[in-house]
C-alpha cells in the first residue's frame, strides 16, 4: 500500500523539466532527484517526503528517452504517479526501473494539491482519503505483471538469458 | 483484413503473418543504438544481467553526440565508459570524435539501418530511421541493456495513423514545415502510442532529407514511430550504403487505420512553432516581430547537407544581424566535410556565423550555444520546452533552414521572402 500526499501538476508535464539537461552528465539517483521538477517547481525537493504521489493530466513525461527522469522521480521518493496519460517511452521507461505508474482520468479529476491518498498496486485501487472518494486504474496487462513480478527488465532479461544458455 | 507497414515488419520480426494493434509481441532487432547520455547507464544495467558479451557485435551502435567534444569532466567520464564497453566488448560501430555524427543522420548514411529494418535506440529521436521505410522507435536506457544481451525486445503493436499530404510545395516550405504545422493540428499527444504513416504526392516530392526530419519529429505528437514507404528515392539512398541486405515493404490497400489525416502542403506558409510546446505552430507571418538572440542551424532533425545549401543560399551576400549569434552545425563528419568542399562553410564564416563540429550541443541545452535568462532564438532542432536551450526564462522557436537562416539576416523572425 502506498501512503502519502499529492504534488499535482498540469499536462504536457515533459523530460526537460522533470531532470533538465544540464544534470544529465550524472547517473546518480540522489543527485539526479536533488534537481527532480526544478524548472517547473523548485520547491518540490524540499516538500517532497516518501511515499508521495505524483497527480497530473494529459501526456505525463513527453520528450527525450532520458531514463534519468523516473530515475530522479523515484530516487525522490515518489511512491507512484497517475496522470490521465503518460508519454510511451516515460511509461516503458518508469516500469523498468521499478517507478509504479497509474493511469485514471477520473481520478485525476477528483484530487487536488496537497489530498492524502491510498493505492493498491495490486488491484489498481486508489482511495482518497481527504474526500472519501475511490477511483479504480486499469490493472496491469499480464506481461507486465510478469515482467513487474520479476522485478523490472533487467532481472527479465537476466531470467531469459538464463534459459537460453 | 490487409496490414500497415509497420504492422508487416513486425510481423517479420516476431515470425508472424501479421500482427494486430494492441497485441504484444517479442521482436528480433536489426540495430541497438546508445549515446552518450543514454548508454553508461546501460552499460551498468547490462553488467547486472550477466551477459558475457553483446549479442551481435556489428548490431550495437555506440554515439557519443550529445555532450561532445566533452563539455565537462562529467561528460568526458560518460563518453570513457562508451568507448572502454566498446572496447571489451570488441563493438565495430563506436564513433569516436573526429569520425562521429549525430547519431540519426550519422547511422542511416554509414548505412547501419535499411529499409524494413526494426531498430530500437536508447534516444526518443530514434524514430528518425522511419524515413528509410523501417520501424524504429526510442526507449529508455534499461530496454537498450536488456537489448543488448538479447537482441530482441517488447513490443505492443501500435495503431496505425495515416496522414496524406496533397498539393505542390509553396516555395521555403519544406519537411520541418510539414511535421510542425501536423503537430500543431494534432498536438503533442494527437498521436500518443500510436504509428503515424506519412503519405501523398507530397509525400513523394520530398526529398529525404525532408522525409528524415518528418519521421525525426513523430515523438514530438507522442507517436511510437514514423514511417515512410520506401520508393526510388529511398532505394537509390540505400544503395551504394545500406551494409546488409533489406526488405522494401508497403501498407496493404485495405490496411486498417484508427485516423486519416488529410494536409493540403500548397496552403502552407514556413512554419514557426512558438514556445514552450511544438504544437505552437503558426505561419511565420504571424512571428515577424519577434526579435531574436540567436539561431541554431542543426541537430539531428536539420543538419543534413540540404539543409545547409538552403540556409547558404539565403546567407549568401549577407552578413548575420548585429545582435544575433548565428551557430551552424553540421550533423556528420561527411556533411562537414561536404559543406567545406561546396564553399558552403565559406559562406557561412563570412556572413558572421560560427560553424562547429559535429554536436547535439545547444539543442539539450548542453553545450555551444546555450542561453541566458530572458535570451530568445530560433531553431531547427526539434524542441522548444521551458529551458530546453538554456535558461528556464529563455525562449526557443522551432522552424526549418530557410527561416533560421533569413531570421539571423533580419535580427527577429522572418522568412527569407523578406530578403528580396
Amino acid at each position: 500500500m502506498i501512503k502519502g500526499k499529492v504534488h499535482k501538476y498540469g499536462s504536457n508535464v515533459d523530460t526537460d523539466v522533470i531532470i533538465p539537461a544540464r544534470y544529465l552528465n550524472t547517473t546518480d539517483p540522489d543527485e539526479l532527484a536533488s534537481h527532480c521538477m526544478e524548472d517547473i517547481d523548485s520547491e518540490f525537493v524540499n516538500k517532497v517526503k516518501p511515499g508521495d504521489i505524483m497527480v497530473a493530466e494529459d501526456n505525463f513525461g513527453c520528450g527525450s528517452s532520458r531514463e534519468h527522469a523516473p530515475i530522479s522521480i523515484k530516487a525522490s521518493g515518489v511512491g507512484c504517479v497517475i496522470a490521465n496519460t503518460f508519454a510511451r517511452i516515460f511509461y516503458r521507461n518508469s516500469l523498468n526501473v521499478g517507478l509504479p505508474i497509474l493511469e485514471c482520468p477520473e481520478a485525476v479529476a477528483g484530487i487536488s494539491e496537497g489530498d492524502e491518498l491510498e493505492i493498491d498496486l495490486a488491484t489498481g485501487g486508489i482511495t482518497n482519503v481527504s474526500t472519501g472518494k475511490t477511483y479504480q486504474a486499469k490493472a496491469f496487462p499480464p506481461f507486465m505483471q510478469q515482467l513487474i513480478e520479476l522485478g523490472g527488465l533487467i532481472n527479465y532479461a537476466k531470467t531469459k538469458l538464463g534459459q537460453r544458455q | 483484413m490487409g496490414q500497415t507497414i509497420t504492422q508487416k515488419i513486425l510481423a517479420a520480426h516476431c515470425g508472424k503473418d501479421g500482427v494486430d494493434p494492441g497485441e504484444l509481441i517479442n521482436a528480433r532487432l536489426d540495430l541497438v543504438l546508445g549515446n552518450d547520455i543514454t548508454a553508461p547507464i546501460a552499460i551498468r544495467e547490462f553488467e547486472k544481467i550477466g551477459a558475457k558479451t553483446v549479442f551481435d557485435k556489428d548490431r550495437v551502435a555506440l554515439v557519443p553526440d550529445h555532450s561532445t567534444p566533452n563539455k565537462d569532466i562529467k561528460s568526458a567520464e560518460l563518453v570513457k565508459i562508451l568507448r572502454d564497453f566498446a572496447k571489451k566488448h570488441n563493438i565495430s560501430y563506436f564513433f569516436e570524435i573526429g569520425k562521429m555524427g549525430i547519431e540519426h543522420t550519422l547511422l542511416p548514411d554509414e548505412g547501419l539501418v535499411g529499409p524494413g529494418d526494426a531498430v530500437i535506440g536508447a534516444d526518443s529521436h530514434t524514430c528518425t530511421y522511419g524515413a528509410l521505410g523501417a520501424f524504429s522507435t526510442g526507449v529508455g536506457s534499461t530496454d537498450l541493456a536488456s537489448a543488448m544481451a538479447l537482441g530482441e525486445t517488447w513490443f505492443k503493436v501500435p495503431e496505425q495513423m495515416k496522414f496524406v499530404y496533397y498539393g505542390t510545395f509553396p516555395k521555403w516550405v519544406g519537411g520541418k514545415d510539414l511535421i510542425l504545422h501536423t503537430i500543431g493540428k494534432i498536438g503533442v499527444d494527437g498521436a500518443l502510442y500510436r504509428s503515424m504513416e506519412f503519405t501523398g504526392e507530397a509525400i513523394s516530392e520530398l526529398d529525404m532529407a525532408g522525409r528524415f526530419t518528418m519521421c525525426n519529429m513523430a515523438i514530438e505528437a507522442g507517436g511510437k514511430n514514423g514511417i515512410i514507404a520506401p520508393d526510388d528515392k529511398t532505394l537509390d539512398y540505400a544503395k551504394g550504403r545500406t551494409k546488409r541486405s533489406y526488405e522494401v515493404y508497403a501498407s496493404d490497400a485495405d490496411a486498417e487505420y484508427v485516423d486519416v489525416v488529410e494536409i493540403d502542403v500548397s496552403k502552407l506558409e514556413p512554419i514557426v512553432s512558438f514556445p514552450h510546446l511544438p504544437e505552437n505552430a503558426k505561419p511565420v507571418s504571424e512571428a515577424t516581430h519577434i526579435r531574436l538572440d540567436q539561431s541554431v542551424i542543426g541537430s539531428c532533425t536539420n543538419g543534413r547537407m540540404e539543409d545547409l545549401r538552403i540556409a547558404a543560399g539565403i546567407l549568401k551576400g549577407h552578413k548575420v544581424h548585429p545582435d544575433v549569434r548565428l551557430i551552424i552545425i553540421p550533423a556528420t563528419q561527411e556533411i562537414y566535410l561536404q559543406s567545406i568542399k561546396e564553399g558552403l562553410t565559406e559562406i557561412f564564416v563570412e556572413a558572421g556565423g560560427a560553424v562547429s563540429t559535429p554536436t547535439c550541443g545547444p539543442c539539450l541545452g548542453g553545450h555551444m550555444g546555450v542561453l541566458a535568462e530572458g535570451e530568445r532564438a530560433i531553431a531547427t532542432t526539434n524542441r522548444n520546452f521551458v529551458g530546453r536551450m538554456g535558461h528556464t526564462k529563455s525562449e526557443v522557436y522551432l522552424a526549418g533552414p530557410a527561416v533560421a537562416a533569413a531570421s539571423a539576416i533580419l535580427g527577429r523572425i522572418g522568412s527569407p521572402e523578406e530578403l528580396r
